[in-house]
């Protein structure tokens, strides 16, 4: 069942499994504009197919998918578990306390351990950057990077794409991909994977992206991926597309990084009346969870013309289930993508 | 063991410290009798024109890992008091000084603070009876600057020289980067650069009222060697160290999380491996040392942040040096300077030199033998080199210390 050729940007990337040569799904970084695209494009049948009533197909019927979060989650490891069952998979979630897998040995053990258990693909989550990664390393099935550290959260920055190319094809507009467009993205970016891989993926598909935070949440040489920083955010809005806001991660925060909430948004704070002075039509995200009132006002999260908040949720659910298909092509033997190992 | 007979190295290309000359060197009742004569009764050993250098002296090493120290041609080693228990107790350090006895010598640092806690200035003039060399404040800076006034000050009284870590602690926190481009792009906590030369400003100004003799194990940013410069040229009694992880790495080697270059202070720009290298040439550096912290994979198998620094670096010493004279860095006589000389200076020990009553601490060396690093074929407790698969050249062939050969 390859899907690529009824895809209606066949032709802006290679056939079969030239599309997407690789094993894994570690960062934004490793991908070529058109792998991201043709991710994008294979999304948009489980957009449609999770939008009907009966929201299931058995394409992964027979594989197990196992979810091992190693940090908290609801979201996001809710959204993976919705996706790998629609698309008819065996799945499983391993929760386990950061607190029991920091010492010795035990990350490399429980990825060999989950290995011997024959996933045929899975999905991780760690506190530290490039745990996912090490992981991969040690299995010998397809690893999803479900976010490590303050490294990547690539399919974040896919549903996010995902997200606004319908925001705003609903309008009316190009939403193939984003040149032209300026994206600010506001908060503690820092502390952020999902801003560094958002910052890769909107650059690919043609953004300027604009970081804005304080100084002490702003990462060193950030420039140098392209970015433009800020740390008025007023300026940064001026003519913005778009403004995705981010949460303070204070859990990675050691020490004072900000005086008080209350000041955080006086200064960061998306506002009515911020947005309305960055434009008439600009545009709201959020990865989620917000924080209601510290960096996001509930009037502008809550507006159903501006804010695609709970978009990019659905759009989340649609972006793993094609990560999840893409991936396993190979394992399946999909024509066009190769023999079962 | 001592040496039964006198023997006579022959044919030997020596290095000096007035420079390199062919000649021959006695080795007689455990020193060098004498250098340029060659007629003497006992034993000759043919040197077919390869190197005779003196053994090498670590400044600063994790632990006592002989096989790798005899590959590497070092005879003696200064070991941190980061041991498990610190080395802050002077029955400690009179127990680790004879650990390596009679083949290899291990001279102890004292902990300059119980625990190493930065704290309490530990029993110094205790362990300096035991047996400790110099005075070392450990892995990390003692960020209490009235408690590292009154360290020097103490050290100062003693005649002993301290070793300091220079990374300014609050600054530096949970770091595990150099902060720039590659630690913002694989989302590693990290410090600023500047954070070592804080430290050493402060250490500076710090010595220089205690009347104090200091050593900055690794000195490793352009702003940081600017800073020794100046002292030195101001005649401060300061000297600086470095490893060659250093010299030879940037922080382009952290890529793909790789946590063998997981070290502290972490991997630098390349502008700052190119200002050591400068620093190297001019002499603002004294000392080039291994690090040695053999870790096995329970430290280093891990996420980058959650991995212990530190690289096996006795087996490499020699050959990153001799990379820098092939490199017109530096000339044959100064790397050993760096690598022997300079360390035993600053332990006072009588070693270190070809130099006629020294201790006949040797190294035979075939500085053109190409060989290539490997981590799984290590001789040290474990392989956790950055330098893995790549090739280098200069290995030891022959080794005595006290003129009795050490198996190698």
């Amino acid at each position: 069942m390859t899907r690529s050729d009824t895809s209606p940007h066949a032709a802006r990337y290679p056939a079969g499994a030239q599309a997407f040569p690789h094993r894994d799904l570690l960062g934004i970084g490793q991908l070529e504009r058109h792998e991201i695209l043709f991710l994008l494009d294979e999304a948009e049948q489980w957009v449609d197919l999770n939008r009907q009533r009966t929201k299931h197909v058995d394409a992964l019927a027979g594989l197990t998918i196992i979810n091992a979060f190693f940090e908290n989650s609801t979201r996001t490891l809710l959204s993976f578990e919705i996706a790998g069952k629609r698309l008819g998979a065996d799945v499983v979630n391993m929760h386990a306390a950061t607190s029991s897998v920091k010492k010795g040995e035990t990350l490399i053990d429980t990825a060999i351990t989950l290995n011997a258990m024959r996933a045929d693909a899975i999905v991780i989550r760690h506190g530290s950057s490039g745990a996912t990664g090490l992981i991969a390393d040690k299995v010998d099935c397809p690893v999803l990077n479900a976010g490590d550290g303050q490294h990547e959260h690539p399919t974040q920055a896919l549903l996010d794409a995902l997200a606004l190319r319908h925001a705003l094809r609903e309008r009316g507009e190009n939403g193939d991909d984003f040149t032209g467009r300026t994206i600010v993205i506001c908060g503690d970016i820092l502390h952020s994977r999902v801003a560094r891989s958002n910052l890769l993926c909107l650059q690919a598909l043609g953004a300027t992206v604009r970081l804005c935070a304080p100084p002490a949440l702003m990462p060193t040489g950030i420039e140098i991926m392209g970015a433009e920083v800020f740390h008025d955010f007023d300026a940064a809005l001026e003519g913005a597309d778009v403004v995705m806001m981010l949460r303070l991660q204070t859990e990675r925060m050691s020490g004072q990084f900000i005086p008080s909430a209350r000041e955080y948004h006086h200064l960061y704070g998306l506002t009515k009346a911020r947005l309305d002075k960055a434009g008439d039509d600009t545009l709201v995200m959020h990865p989620g969870p917000m924080n209601r009132g510290v960096e996001i006002d509930s009037e502008v999260a809550d507006m159903i013309d501006r804010s695609i908040i709970t978009r990019q949720v659905e759009m989340g659910v649609a972006i793993r289930m094609a990560c999840l298909d893409v991936l396993t092509r190979r394992g399946r033997g999909v024509e066009g993508w190769g023999d079962a190992a | 063991m001592k040496q039964a007979s006198p023997v006579t190295l022959t044919n030997a290309r020596l290095v000096t410290p007035e420079g390199v000359r062919e000649s021959s060197l006695r080795m007689e009742g455990g020193r060098i009798g004498s250098i340029g004569w060659d007629q003497g009764e006992g034993e000759t050993v043919d040197a077919k024109g390869k190197l005779l250098a003196p053994g090498l002296v670590d400044l600063g090493v994790f632990a006592v890992d002989k096989p790798a120290f005899h590959f590497g041609g070092i005879t003696r080693a200064a070991l941190m008091p980061d041991q498990s228990p610190p080395l802050d107790l002077p029955s400690r350090v009179s127990y680790i000084s004879k650990s390596g006895k009679p083949d290899f010598w291990v001279h102890p640092l004292a902990a300059a603070t119980r625990g190493l806690e930065g704290r309490e200035i530990a029993e110094i003039a205790l362990m300096r009876e035991a047996g400790a060399r110099g005075i070392a404040t450990g892995r990390k800076w003692i960020s209490d600057s009235g408690v590292m006034l009154r360290l020097l000050q103490y050290a100062a009284m003693l005649d002993m020289p301290v070793i300091t870590h220079a990374e300014d602690a609050a600054l530096v926190g949970d770091a595990v980067a150099t902060a720039g481009e590659y630690a913002t792009r694989r989302g590693l906590p990290s410090a600023p650069a500047e954070a070592e030369a804080i430290a050493i400003a402060r250490d500076l100004a710090l010595a220089d009222m205690a009347g104090a003799r200091i050593h900055f194990r690794q000195v490793t940013t352009r702003a940081g060697l600017a800073m020794i410069r100046v002292a030195k040229a101001q005649g401060q009694q300061v000297t600086a160290g470095v490893t060659p992880a250093h010299f030879m790495l940037s922080d382009l080697a952290t890529a793909d999380f790789r946590t063998f270059a997981r070290l502290s202070p972490p991997l630098r720009s390349e502008d700052d491996r190119q200002a050591v290298r400068e620093a190297i040439a001019d002499g603002t550096i004294d000392v080039v040392s291994s690090g040695h912290d053999p870790r096995g994979p329970e430290d280093k198998r891990l996420p980058f942040a959650d991995a212990e620094p530190g690289m096996a670096g006795a087996e490499t010493l020699l050959a990153m040096v001799l990379a820098l004279v092939l490199d017109d860095v530096i000339d044959l006589p100064r790397a050993f300077e760096l690598v022997a000389t300079n360390p035993a200076k600053l332990l006072g020990v009588e070693a270190g030199a070809l130099v006629e009553g020294y201790e006949a601490d040797l190294a035979l060396i075939d500085p053109d033998k190409p060989w290539i690093i490997q981590s799984a074929r290590m001789a040290a407790t474990a392989g956790n080199t950055p330098f893995d698969g790549q090739p280098t050249q200069g290995r030891v062939l022959a080794l005595w210390k006290g003129g009795v050969p050490v198996d190698l």
